[in-house]
């Protein structure tokens, strides 16, 4: 499904995004040695992998790049703004030349006028600046550092290496300098005490070596004893990720050609303990085998830092599997719940201590099914960072966006699709929020203006609040444009607050000039709108001269629902709890009885409801006793009479699939604890729809 | 047309057809095992609020929730009540080229039967209860005449909405009334 050039371009833009938003930190802290070392290593990597995909000029066009920001690392080069912005400008460019391994003339034209800036920057370098790099050149990155890697070396001193005045010692020391060292000393050779000359030297030794360095430094450190000595030295295997293999003590011993692989298998086939058989059996020494120990507890080290390493890393799985487990888990949900009631009614004790068990191995399971769809929030921040810079210069204003709570965790797609509205709402903000340096010291205001980007947790919601220091919304003005448009009468009382809701209504737009930012009308209705899609809400708030303030309220997924279980006739519904706000009895049916539309009165107000019973056509008839549950969008309330309310209830939402798409007022369907299926209403889209009705 | 053409094409590979029978008003319909997911006993069907009568509602099968339609309610035949015989046959096809699992509503499962190549002709142009759209030929086993149904073209939107649109049409709250609560009487 994704081939190897879709990993590229993933992994590419990942990078792409790595290196923005180091950029942009480093404008704030430009001496930051860490950011500048980030967004090498991003470049390098796009680099070294645009070669490998074949992508050559753009492996030539962002060996220019490392190479400024090499220099920048070593100090050469100050951070300056205007690098940051060839900087930006040319991930920009990358980004397109991601698109094709063919760049067309017009991108290569681009590519030549920002080397050519970045050239006025950071000048004085060598020659190949001022030409395109050969794509040969930069195919392949030259590694600054030789990745760790083991190397065997085993030496045996000759005889007479005491007497003439060698020592072993300083060796040892010296490679220990070089990296991790495992030392075995072998004494095979050694005799027995009556035969010993102790003059002479019969150890040898044997070592593993974990460095960095290459096997050059380790010619080093022999370099006076190498006439005289026996010295091998060899890398034990390049790539340390093949570390499986050294796992097995019988394979070391072969690959130190000690015993042939046969020898292994046979013995293998006989016992478990590999070492200590081929030792008896004489094929090896002791010390054979304890070197040989050595070496896998030294590479089994290597294997574990490793492994600790990818656990840091991530998995990428194809949205569909994740989907496919949260089925399953939901299911398990509902075959626990029955199995849950079963064991109850049945009174079975055994039975009902397993169901326990189950059904906390159950809820752990789906909260960590839950959460591996939760992505922190911080990875759209970037975005708006670049956004508020970049639009705020076009603009002539200052502005600083302070984030916070980038690690609140969202659903993947709750995320996905809140990226356009609050790229949407930081634009008025940026647009009509904030004003010009000169106005804001007029007003003694500071200068720059800030954004506050905050995301928190509350109970099983999220909140997210964009606050700017800005203007504020001018609510008379509000006033007057509704007024002008129609949206309300010339003599209607509305509070500040409900002024202030009016921008969410469609086709309004206050900006006196329709500039490039905002202004077209078509925005903060689709905000909302796309806010409640989610199952979230929107509000605002605004101090005129002080700042606006606006509060997105979000569920946390979008596969799981906090509901409230009510009963009409036989059937169960489940309205969503994030609407609503109360429930109340109602005693021998409502107020005025004006036909589909019902009244009720809550502490002096009147709220339209409706009865489920009569909207969808139910038998049997209405209770005395009617229970309402009022639900509120936005500034309206509206009510839902049912027979009885159940109570919360948690459930998987179950899309009705193409079939039953877009019946208004259903959102989806849930299956209940006994296998049974209920519907999940749409509160206000059957609001809406009686209300239609009604007129 | 998609099925016309491959009972024509599998009568000439000279391979026998496989169908699944049952009963519709007492009337012998089939349709290819292979579009055939399973055969459930009657459970209740939750009904989805507001929308025409043919479409029973949505049952549980396995945490998925699939609809069920009520075929004698689309072709206008007599509807009898539910008995122990009655069944919910799970058909996989193709509505919209999207694979949809869609449960149809049978008073009785009878027996998958084998048509020889000889044994199943077109549709008939004149005289059958049902829209010659809606079958794709007509096999004969025992004596038994049988109407293969073309379950894609029952299911496909544009059919249904043309079913929704007359509904509506009739004004919806009286007739959903009235349909509800013989839906009532399963």
């Amino acid at each position: 499904m994704t081939g190897p050039m879709d990993t590229f371009r993933m992994e590419a833009e990942e990078h792409l995004s790595a290196l923005e938003d180091s950029l942009l930190e480093m404008e704030q802290t430009p001496n930051d040695p860490e950011l500048i070392a980030l967004a090498f290593r991003a470049m390098h990597t796009i680099k070294g992998a645009g070669g490998m995909f074949g992508f050559n000029d753009l492996s030539g066009f962002t060996h220019h790049l490392e190479t400024a920001l090499d220099k920048v690392r070593s100090g050469s080069y100050p951070v300056t703004p205007e690098l940051i912005s060839v900087m930006l400008d040319a991930k920009d460019h990358i980004a397109g030349m991601l698109e094709s391994p063919e760049q067309t003339r017009v991108q290569l034209h681009v590519g030549q006028s920002l080397l050519n800036r970045l050239h006025k920057i950071t000048p004085g370098d060598d020659a190949s600046h001022n030409t395109p790099a050969s794509s040969e050149e930069s195919v392949k990155p030259i590694p600054k550092k030789i990745a760790e890697a083991a190397f065997r070396i085993r030496f045996t001193p000759s005889a007479n290496a005491f007497t003439d005045g060698f020592d072993v010692l300083p060796i040892l020391n010296e490679l220990h300098a070089l990296g991790s060292c495992y030392v075995t000393t072998i004494d095979s050779q050694v005799p027995e005490l009556k035969e010993l000359e102790p003059e002479s030297c019969l150890l040898c030794w044997d070592i593993i070596l974990i460095t960095e360095q290459s096997i050059d430094a380790i010619n080093d450190t022999f370099i006076f004893v190498a006439e005289e000595w026996q010295i091998s030295i060899e890398k034990v295997d390049s790539n340390l990720d093949d570390v499986e293999y050294f796992d097995y003590i019988g394979e070391i011993l072969v690959n130190r050609g000690l015993i042939t692989s046969t020898q292994v298998s046979d013995i293998l086939a006989a016992k478990p303990k590999t070492g200590e058989l081929l030792q008896e059996s004489g094929l090896v020494s002791r010390s054979d085998v304890d070197a040989a120990l050595a070496e896998q507890k030294a590479l089994r080290t290597v294997k574990e830092r490793k492994t600790q390493s990818a656990q840091d890393a991530t998995v990428r799985v194809p949205a569909f599997r994740l989907d496919r487990l949260m089925n399953l888990v939901g299911e398990l949900v509902i075959v626990q719940a029955r199995m849950n009631q079963l064991a109850h009614s049945r009174n079975d004790e055994e039975m009902m201590s397993v169901s326990e068990d189950l059904d906390r191995l159950t809820i752990d399971l789906r909260d960590n099914t839950f959460s591996i769809r939760m992505l922190p929030i911080g990875s759209t921040f970037g975005r708006f960072r670049r956004l508020v810079r970049d639009l705020s210069r076009d603009l002539g204003k200052e502005i600083r966006l302070e984030t916070e709570g980038a690690e609140t965790e969202l659903d993947k797609v709750v995320i996905d699709r809140l990226g356009d509205p609050l790229v949407h709402l930081i634009r008025n903000s940026i647009d009509h929020g904030i004003e010009t340096p000169e106005q804001r010291a007029a007003l003694g205001k500071e200068r720059i203006g800030t954004i506050h980007l905050a995301a928190e947790h509350a109970e099983s919601h999220v909140v997210i609040r964009i606050q700017d220091d800005g203007a504020g919304i001018n609510t008379d003005r509000i006033r007057e444009k509704a007024k002008e448009r129609g949206l309300i009468s010339a003599d209607s009382q509305l509070s500040e607050d409900e002024i202030l809701h009016l921008i969410f209504e469609p086709g309004f737009s206050t900006a006196q000039q329709i500039s490039d930012v905002s202004g077209r009308g078509v925005g903060m209705d689709v905000v909302k709108r796309s806010i409640q899609d989610l199952g979230g809400q929107v509000s605002i708030n605004s101090n005129h001269g002080k700042g606006t303030t606006i509060k997105i309220t979000l569920p946390m997924t979008l596969a799981i629902i906090e509901g409230l279980m009510v009963a009409v006739s036989d059937e169960r519904y489940v309205l969503p709890l994030s609407a609503v706000e109360e429930c109340i009895e109602l005693q021998n049916g409502g107020k005025s009885e004006r036909n589909d539309k019902r009244l009720v009165q809550i502490r002096g107000e009147l709220v339209p409801y409706m009865r489920l019973r009569e909207w969808f056509n139910l038998s049997g008839a209405i209770p005395a006793i009617e229970q309402v549950v009022i639900t509120r969008m936005g500034e309206e309330r509206f009510g839902f009479s049912v027979d009885e309310v159940i109570g919360q209830y948690q459930t998987v939402i179950k899309r009705l699939g193409k079939f039953y798409e877009g019946i208004a007022g259903i959102a989806g369907a849930t299956i209940l604890g006994d296998g049974s299926v209920a519907m999940i209403l749409d509160t206000v889209g059957l609001a809406e729809a009686a209300e239609s009705e009604a007129s | 047309m998609a099925s016309n053409t491959q009972v024509r094409e599998s009568a000439a590979d000279q391979e026998p057809l496989q169908l699944l029978t049952f009963l519709l008003d007492r009337e012998v319909y089939g349709t290819d095992i292979s579009q055939i997911q399973e055969v459930l006993e009657y459970r209740k069907v939750t009904p989805v609020p507001r929308t025409p009568d043919f479409m029973l509602g949505v049952i549980n099968l396995r945490g998925n929730v699939v609809p069920v339609v009520d075929l004698r309610r689309q072709f206008g035949m007599h509807v009898s009540a539910t008995n122990v015989d009655t069944c919910i046959i799970i058909v996989d096809v193709l509505v919209d080229g999207e694979k949809t699992a869609m449960g149809i509503l049978a008073d009785a499962v009878k027996e998958v039967i084998s048509l020889g190549p000889g044994e199943v002709s077109p549709p008939p142009r004149i005289g059958s209860r049902i829209d010659t759209r809606f079958i794709s030929g007509m096999g004969k086993h025992d004596e038994e005449f049988i109407v293969i149904l073309n379950l894609p073209r029952v299911f496909s939107q544009n059919e249904f909405e043309e079913m929704i649109d007359s509904i509506q049409y009739t004004g919806a709250p009286g007739v959903n009334a009235e349909l509800q609560s013989s839906n009532d009487d399963q």
